[in-house]
């Protein structure tokens, strides 16, 4: 019973305005991950829901409850920081056990759960280093036991990977989805990384200008973006201008995955260009095509399907997609 | 399982290997432009703080009569002396406990004021502000600032007077001035910015988020204070303590001043011996002071890492 709604939801500093009656409903048992560029108020949502932010305007409920001018702990959220906020001068244990400490929980159970909590992250051995003797990785994961020792309704990450290696940071996302689904909480994630998002969001939000530009599952984020901001954020997608392709002012989306080189067969779009671009990257070849009006367009072709069909970089192509690929934005 | 450990451990180990120098020469060996750059330094050690320690190492195991102030010889007669004095006794006893009355009032009032300053006080500019107001009292000379309690706790001074108007007491309050409270008082007026500074200095590079995280753990402003804030300001308390005890150990000027003749500490004993010209038995006084203070700062030193803060 702890779905997260915002109302209107607002942040103001000074003249500028960070988040704008940002309104959403994230259910119960929700991978929530709030998307966009740095300084699109996602940050600040998230700071609001914790508890860490005044609200300027709006509501934030938590299960039935208004939250707006609760502690954290009232609230039932915990939060886990961007740089961790580790104590540096308490033991990895000391750490996780400090929220059972300062509700004067005895020494002797607040060890032994925090020692389960390790457990859990797979932290035991590291139970009386200092938080300055271990990697990110190992911090990520302590911070991570802090968060959920006092089993929260909703955890909140502020781009909890960012600090870790990307290989670290895939086998880090695959753990966290796991605990989300085995503890069935609300788990409300903020990144800068549209892979992060999709490979882990049941919901994702795509914020910009302290709006939401676009919220719903990532298939459908993925497959129909609303708008050019969207669209281009998320990458993969090609944004091109109606009057290109005949469809006036109506800019359309394109996948680049969807996009072929051939003569287009009928209901088909077509469009001139020359290659600018091979690269190739393993699994895809990514070829970037200069169109009309300068408009570069990124096909995206198997590596099978670029060998029975190579192209050269100064080639002059012709490009083609069935028209149902084309997604108008708005 | 998010990684295995032992795979993150030994990822770094690779890491720190491929940063060694391979220059094959020792970086921690000194080239002569380091000892260059720290000749001026020491010499000016030397000078001004080694040559006069051992002048006055020496001095104190020199004999002295009346009429010769310095006889060169070598007698521990100057610090039996010390140590057989039952005035000494005393004076130790009365100088430990106004460091450490001072230490605990300066400590508190620091603390608070450095508190307020770098978690209250958002802008740099006010911090700036703020700061300079407490330096105010720097602007004029010691001696010149503890005069100006005179007039304002003598008998007849501005304090006095308001009780007496306000009816609070009947006769004039004696203990006010040249008393040990007059003392201490000056003490505190004097030295409370010593705590200020470093003390403020470490708040103010703990991380906000560790505020927040403690918050958000569901600790209370004064468990914040007492588990996080207090801890991480070790090193700065430490330092503020240094000043504060060291300064106290060795005041004379103070209680001459506040003291008014009535007060006794280390300090004014040593200088009284200076001033009937017993050079060697203030100077075996001066070296067990200085023991002394050297003793409670390697005590401290072993209780706080001061390192980290530098």
């Amino acid at each position: 019973m702890a779905r997260v709604e915002l109302v209107g939801l607002t942040k103001r500093y000074g003249q500028t305005t960070a988040v704008d009656t940002v309104s959403l409903a994230i259910p119960d048992g929700t991978y929530c991950c709030l998307l966009g560029p740095s300084g699109c108020g996602k940050t600040s949502t998230l700071r609001m829901i914790a508890g860490h932010e005044r609200i300027s305007a709006g509501d934030i409920f938590i299960g039935d409850t208004v939250v707006n001018d609760m502690t954290p702990v009232q609230r039932g959220t915990a939060m886990m920081f961007q740089s961790y906020a580790l104590f540096p001068h308490l033991s990895v244990t000391d750490n996780v056990a400090f929220s059972l400490h300062m509700k004067g929980v005895d020494k002797s159970t607040r060890r032994r759960r925090a020692a389960e909590m390790l457990e859990r992250v797979h932290m035991e051995r590291y139970a009386e280093r200092l938080p300055g003797q271990l990697s990110g990785g190992q911090q990520q994961r302590v911070a991570l036991a802090r968060a959920l020792i006092t089993n929260p309704k909703v955890l909140l990450l502020d781009e909890p990977l960012s600090a870790l290696d990307p290989f670290l940071r895939i086998k880090v996302r695959e753990e966290m989805k796991r605990l989300q689904m085995e503890l069935g909480i609300v788990f409300i994630h903020v990144t800068h990384s549209q892979d992060e998002a999709l490979a882990l969001a049941d919901l994702a939000v795509v914020m910009n200008d302290g709006v939401v530009a676009q919220s719903g599952s990532v298939r459908q984020i993925f497959n129909e973006p609303t708008n050019a901001f969207v669209a281009s954020f998320i990458g993969g997608h090609n944004v091109i201008p109606g009057d290109l392709i005949g469809r006036g002012r109506v800019d359309v989306a394109i996948r680049a995955d969807h996009i072929d080189i051939g003569q287009a067969a009928p209901g088909e779009t077509s469009l001139q260009g020359t290659v600018r671009m091979v690269e190739y990257q393993g699994t895809n070849v990514h070829l970037r095509v200069r169109g009309p009006a300068a408009t570069d367009i990124l096909v995206i072709k198997s590596e099978d399907a670029f060998d029975r069909d190579p192209v050269n970089v100064g080639q002059a192509v012709t490009l083609r997609w069935v028209a149902t690929a084309a997604r108008e934005l708005h | 399982m998010i990684t295995p450990a032992s795979a993150v451990v030994s990822a770094e180990q690779k890491l720190a290997s491929t940063k060694e120098d391979d220059s094959g020469r020792d970086p921690n060996a000194p080239s002569w432009r380091t000892l260059l750059l720290v000749t001026p330094l020491t010499l000016v050690f030397l000078a001004f703080f080694v040559v006069p320690i051992l002048l006055v190492i020496a001095v104190s195991f020199f004999n002295y009569e009346s009429y010769q102030i310095l006889i060169p010889a070598f007698t521990l007669q100057n610090y039996i002396d010390v140590f057989t004095e039952s005035t000494t006794w005393d004076t130790y006893l009365a100088t430990f406990q106004f460091c450490l009355i001072v230490w605990v009032i300066t400590f508190v009032l620091g603390f608070a004021l450095a508190y307020f300053m770098a978690f209250y006080i958002r802008s740099v500019t006010w911090q700036m502000v703020m700061f300079l107001i407490c330096t105010i009292p720097f602007w004029t000379s010691n001696v010149i600032r503890m005069i100006s309690w005179i007039p304002l706790l003598g008998r007849n001074g501005i304090v006095n007077s308001l009780l007496l108007n306000l009816g609070v007491v009947r006769q004039p309050q004696e203990w006010l001035l040249y008393s040990s409270f007059s003392v201490i008082l000056g003490f505190i007026h004097l030295y409370t910015m010593f705590m200020i500074v470093p003390i403020f200095n470490s708040m103010v590079r703990i991380d906000k988020a560790l505020i927040e995280a403690a918050t958000d753990a569901g600790a209370s402003q004064w468990q914040t204070i007492r588990h996080v804030i207090l801890p991480l300001c070790k090193p700065g308390i430490a330092i503020g303590s240094i000043f504060v005890i060291t300064i106290v150990m060795g005041d004379f000027v103070t209680v001459t001043v506040l003291g008014g003749g009535q007060v006794a500490s280390v300090g004014k004993s040593i200088w009284t011996d200076l001033s009937y010209l017993q050079f060697p038995p203030a100077a075996a006084n001066a070296m067990v002071l200085l023991a002394i203070v050297i003793l409670m700062i390697v005590g401290l030193t072993r209780i706080i890492d001061i390192r980290k803060e530098l």
